[in-house]
């Protein structure tokens, strides 16, 4: 791919500068005159009614200006269109100890906050729900009226050909269960807002978020005005992981308040507050049933997943989905079921965190494959590779796969590694372990149903040759002000850095969906081109007019619009605009994406569904201390199928941050709750939530493995997420490997490695994980026959049983 | 965000007029020097002092100095940085400067200081917690309740004493130097705790640590380990401080006198002599550092208020005494 100039170099980052000077604006760095600042005041009880809120005796304190309970914003909003389940303040039950109840505003913050703790609010506390289980068991109180029944919110019940068929098929039949802790993003940046007022009845709001489009639909839903009147702004964010992706009460409390008082109202959320906003990683409960033939190929699995969901839906119906959907997409699986539930419980909302719904069931997948080939006797890392999906395929769950590099991947870490020289191998204490995963490029549908682009892209050209591209998408540290840049530097043969990124700003750029599911790159870097193609074709229709020779054949490079043939016929890039703007006036183009159509056609189809799928395979090297069961990891290789990478120094960097988080996610974080003490969370703190340091990060061999895609701009992919993934279970099966325990409950903490470690040595089970399985009451689910079973996508109706 | 109350801050020109000051305001006062663990508690409204008085600055708190006697003075305001660093302390009491070096994180070692690391107030993770949090679950015994989460039945706090060179510098025979209004005394670091999580400490209020003597490095030895989640930024959930000394005859004589100490468990370091006589009269050996760390096994019970699981870290009692034991050998 030399011929780029721009794509596939390591360039710095078009912001970098302004970020190591400490210039770039956060959301909380921004003061405006006579600006007010707004706390909240939240929930003490996990799960209640609320009673009077009387904020008369705040609001007679010295300071304060105004204040908001629940009525006074009784809309409901939520980021699903199917879950509109959140007020902006409690109206009728908290539900959850962090739930916001009321707002004051004063002039300053210390006023603000001593201000709220004069508020009266009578809450009268309800039964609450702290387990997946007991929500099982407990249908009443219903945390919400509406759902599946009971405490249930979501059923998902789908069956993709016959997996009793499957397992009769098999030589060898394995169940597991694994139960995957919840944990949450913890990015450095708080969540802070800021609203304005204007006199003519307009609002602005800034703020920390990933979504500023979704931010903005609710603002008009809740305020109840004009989209049209109301412009959002999304800050740089300082990480977001996917915690920055709902729609925020804050954001809402504050937009009201500068529209009560006419004045900017400020919010900076506590590190505590960031826990309770939450929306990360849903504890799951999973079984995964497989058949297999002596080859470890698959003739049939059944997966389910129970999910915690906490107090609300967020995106819960989408994990719920996401927790089956992407089993089929690495392996070949020829039936699949699945059954998922989601359940309400009295804590914090889940949602999407970097990966959103599939890590926990990749990592029970992934740890089932190692048990699986142990069976067999197989290597797994063999296995894997003789069972991959092939490229250009549709799965057993109308998932059409494109290129697919995974054996590619799995070969480079087999080899960087040594894994046949330590595998099975290595001392007592010391161990090895594999596995692998896919992610999404982007879903292939948006969160709420439209025929509209998913990412639009405005090109304006200067006389002077300078470009502005502006674009709804949101920078949250990944690069994709960046990806923009370099992707019209690229077709325009310009510097990057003489390119003007605007971003984020819902009055000055087109749509973009957000940064979430791994999409920016893929979607605005598609928008970009395609601007910045029709940009180029004018420019080249300009300059070939001037220079007489055939449009054709013009190349843009270095700053300069000459003739292939004869590189000194040719002008400088800003004469070509001139040209261009000469000959068609002002110089303005549009590019926009959308995804292409899925095959699936039955309910529960749109999520799984992506322009393209990268790659990612792990293996992890561990030391495991038999006499505490510490865990340290030693190293990780992984590759990761890119396609193409924008900017190969980004993609590593994306890479070592997923391989750093899961690391995390795999040996220590977990959102732990009192559940006989009102439910508080156990650590809502930096110092206490334990998150790795330098000093738990390995080192990190990555390998990228290239092969283009043509669903992605220059053939690019994800890597936003994908990485993340292999890691967890590549370490639980490198603990195995180092001492022979299975610790099928994440994080793998020392103390549960040394009880199984003791339970070996005393001749027991040396496996600490769930051992039981509480069934809801499943849905009957909706068969949709496979490829190659003559399904056609749509479902049938379940054939009679007979007898 | 979180933010610190108004007080008035207060800054005195002579270790008399701390004390003075200190005297005067009472309860309503509180001493600071690096106010690493001060201002959190404060914008947590765990601790609310309406004055604070820096001392950190005061000239007989600086300073490491060797006296006559072969001794060691160190100032209670020097920064943990400095302790880590210091040449002679690392040749002389290893154990104390890798002590210091474990505290916290380099940032928050570079203020804070050894007074203050003595002075550390007890944790437990019902307490470490803002007001609202802890409101939520109507306080507890040590701050604004009348309840202990950890142990309801229990009159009296068990927060954990958490300073990383308290169990050093009892495991040293450490002398702590106090002064007030009424005049200046020498305390064993031994005497200076308290198992009682919210009087934790035996000294009076008003008393200020100025600096801390070690008995002269007379050919024994030390060591000090600590136990915590990651590499860094945390506290300990155990530390094991050990001394001996040997008889005549090289590594291989008997070891004469010992101290483990053992830190991060009960309210207060607690030395445990049971596994000193565990060593005493043999040399020391796998066996003997076997006794030994079974005893302070014993003698350690944990409550569920730290990171991880309480019977675990009952468990890491033994390997870790063992470790700060294996230093000792040779
Ligand atoms: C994130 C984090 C991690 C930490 N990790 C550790 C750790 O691993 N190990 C550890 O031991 N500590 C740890 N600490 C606590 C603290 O940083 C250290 O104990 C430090 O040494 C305290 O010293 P300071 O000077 O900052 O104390 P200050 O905050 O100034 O004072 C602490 C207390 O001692 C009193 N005091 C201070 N000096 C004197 C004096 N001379 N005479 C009488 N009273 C005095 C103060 O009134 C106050 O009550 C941590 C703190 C944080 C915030
Ligand atoms: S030990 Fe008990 S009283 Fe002491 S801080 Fe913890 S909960 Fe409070």
């Amino acid at each position: 791919m030399s011929e780029y100039r721009v794509i596939g170099k390591p360039l710095r980052k078009v912001d970098a500068t302004d970020k190591v000077l400490g210039k770039t604006l956060f959301a909380d760095d921004l003061i405006k005159p006579r600006m007010l600042f707004c706390k909240l005041l939240r929930s003490h009880i996990p799960h209640g009614t609320v009673g009077k809120v009387d904020i008369g005796p705040a609001l007679a304190m010295p300071g304060v200006i105004a204040g908001l309970i629940g009525e006074d914003l009784p809309t409901t909003f939520g980021i699903l269109p199917i879950s509109q389940d959140e007020h902006a303040l409690a109206l009728d039950k908290v539900r959850f100890v962090g739930d916001p109840i009321a707002a004051i505003v004063a002039e300053d913050e210390e006023t603000a906050e001593a201000a709220i703790h004069l508020i009266q609010a009578e809450l009268e506390p309800l039964d609450s729900i702290s387990s997946i289980d007991q929500a099982i068991r407990t249908p009443e109180p219903r945390i919400h009226d509406y759902g599946a029944y009971g405490n249930i919110h979501k059923l998902v019940n789908l069956e993709f050909g016959d997996v009793e068929e499957g397992f009769a098929e098999a030589d060898h039949v394995r169940e597991d269960m694994v139960f995957f802790e919840g944990n949450t993003h913890l990015p450095i940046e708080q969540h802070a807002s800021l609203a304005d007022w204007s006199p003519d009845g307009k609002l602005t709001l800034w703020s920390s978020t990933q979504t500023p489009h979704y931010v903005h639909k609710a603002l008009a839903r809740v305020l109840g005005m004009p989209a049209a009147r109301i412009r959002v702004i999304a800050c740089p964010n300082g990480g977001g992981f996917g915690g920055k992706s709902d729609p925020f009460n804050h954001e809402i409390v504050v937009a009201e308040l500068a529209r009560r008082t006419g004045r900017p109202v400020k919010i900076t959320l506590t590190r505590e507050e960031v826990f309770y906003c939450h929306r990360g990683r849903h504890p799951i409960l999973m079984r995964v049933k497989s058949g297999v033939k002596k080859d470890g190929s698959i003739t049939g699995m059944h997966f389910q997943s129970l999910l915690d969901g906490g107090g609300y839906g967020s995106y819960g119906v989408a994990s719920t989905f996401y927790s089956g959907a992407l089993q089929t997409v690495t392996y070949n699986i020829k039936r699949y079921k699945f059954d998922g539930a989601r359940m309400f419980t009295n804590k914090p909302p889940c949602g999407p965190k970097r990966g959103h719904g599939t890590p926990q069931p990749r990592h029970a997948l992934e740890v089932h494959l190692d048990k699986i080939a142990e069976d067999l006797h197989l290597d797994p890392a063999e296995m894997r590779l003789n069972n991959l999906v092939p490229p250009d395929s549709v799965t057993a769950n109308y998932l059409k796969v494109g290129t697919m590099g995974l054996g590619k991947c799995i070969e480079k870490v087999i080899e960087g590694s040594g894994w046949k020289e330590k595998h099975r191998k290595m001392p007592h204490g010391r161990g090895i372990g594999i596995a692998c995963s896919s992610y999404l490029s982007g879903a292939g549908l948006p969160i709420y149903w439209n025929s509209m682009p998913h990412s639009g892209v405005m090109l304006k050209l200067d006389r002077g040759g300078g470009v502005a591209v502006f674009c709804g998408s949101i920078d949250i540290g990944q690069g994709s002000d960046s990806v923009l840049a370099y992707v019209v530097a690229e077709v325009l043969g310009i510097d990057p850095f003489d390119i003007r990124v605007v971003t984020a700003d819902t009055d000055l750029t087109p749509v973009d969906l957000g940064s979430y599911s791994s999409r920016v790159t893929l979607m605005s870097g598609n928008a970009a081109l395609q601007a910045a193609e029709k940009a180029r074709e004018l420019l080249a229709q300009a300059a070939a007019e001037k220079l007489e020779v055939p449009s054709g054949e013009i190349v843009f490079a270095d700053g300069r619009v000459f003739w292939a043939s004869d590189p000194e016929k040719g002008m400088s890039f800003a004469k070509a605009v001139v040209a261009a703007e000469s000959k068609f006036g002002t110089i303005g183009t549009v590019g926009s994406y959308t995804p292409p159509r899925s095959p699936g056609q039955y309910k529960g189809a749109g999520v799984g569904p992506s322009p393209a799928y990268s790659y990612s395979a792990a293996i992890a090297e561990v030391d495991v201390d038999p006499e505490t069961g510490i865990v340290s990891a030693r190293k990780i290789w992984i590759g990761h199928d890119i396609g193409q990478s924008i900017n190969p120094m980004l993609v590593i960097g994306q890479v070592e941050g997923g391989v750093y988080m899961g690391l995390g996610e795999a040996l220590m974080e977990e959102m732990a709750y009192r559940d006989r003490v009102n439910i508080v969370h156990k650590t809502p703190s930096m110092l206490d939530y334990k998150s790795p340091t330098t000093h738990e990060m390995c080192e990190v061999e990555t390998y990228l493995v290239e092969d283009p895609d043509p669903n992605g701009p220059f053939g690019a992919k994800e890597v936003g997420q994908g990485p993340l993934l292999p890691t967890i279970p590549a370490i639980a099966n490198a603990v195995y490997d180092a001492v022979g325990v299975r610790i099928d409950e994440v994080p793998i903490t020392p103390e549960k490695v040394l009880r199984a470690i003791r339970a070996k040595e005393k001749g027991k089970d040396p496996r600490i994980g769930p051992t039981k399985f509480p069934e809801p009451e499943w849905s009957e689910p909706l068969v949709v026959p496979p490829p190659w079973e003559g399904g056609d996508g749509k479902p049938v109706e379940k054939k009679e049983v007979a007898g | 965000m979180l933010r610190l109350p108004n007080f008035h801050y207060h800054v005195p020109e002579s270790l008399a007029e701390a004390v003075r000051i200190k005297k005067d305001l009472g309860p309503l006062a509180m001493f600071v020097a690096g106010g690493t663990d001060l201002y959190p508690k404060m914008k947590r409204r765990q601790q609310e002092p309406h004055h604070v008085v820096q001392i950190g600055h005061l000239e007989e708190l600086q300073g490491v100095r060797r006296l006559d006697d072969g001794s060691c003075r160190i100032g209670a305001g020097i920064t943990l940085t400095t302790l880590a660093g210091d040449t002679t302390l690392k040749r002389d009491y290893p154990a104390l400067a890798e002590a210091a070096h474990l505290v916290a994180s380099p940032q928050l070692r570079n203020v804070g200081t050894l007074g203050g690391n003595l002075c550390l107030d007890t944790r437990c993770n019902y307490y470490d917690q803002t007001y609202e949090w802890r409101k939520g679950i109507s306080f507890c015994l040590k701050k604004d309740g009348d309840t202990c989460w950890v142990a309801r039945s229990s009159p009296k706090c068990l927060a954990v004493t958490s300073t990383d060179t308290a169990p050093v510098a009892i495991a040293l025979a450490a002398e702590i130097e106090l002064v007030s209004t009424r005049g200046d005394r020498t305390v064993p670091a031994g005497d200076f705790y308290s198992n009682d999580g919210i009087r934790y400490l035996t000294k009076d209020p008003d008393e200020l640590v100025t600096g801390i003597r070690l008995p002269p490095p007379n050919g024994w030895r030390s060591s000090y380990v600590k136990l915590r989640r990651r590499g860094t930024f945390d506290f300990p959930v155990l530390g094991i401080a050990a001394w001996i000394r040997r008889g005549d005859g090289g590594t291989d004589a008997p070891v004469e006198e010992a101290r483990i100490v053992l830190g991060a468990v009960f309210s207060e370091p607690v030395l445990a002599p049971e596994a000193a006589d565990a060593l005493i009269g043999r040399p020391l050996s796998t066996e003997t550092i076997s006794d030994a760390a079974d005893a302070m096994y014993k003698l350690a019970k944990p409550m569920d208020n730290t990171d991880f699981l309480l019977s675990w870290r009952k468990e890491m009692v033994k390997p870790y005494t063992k470790k700060a034991l294996e230093k000792l050998i040779g």
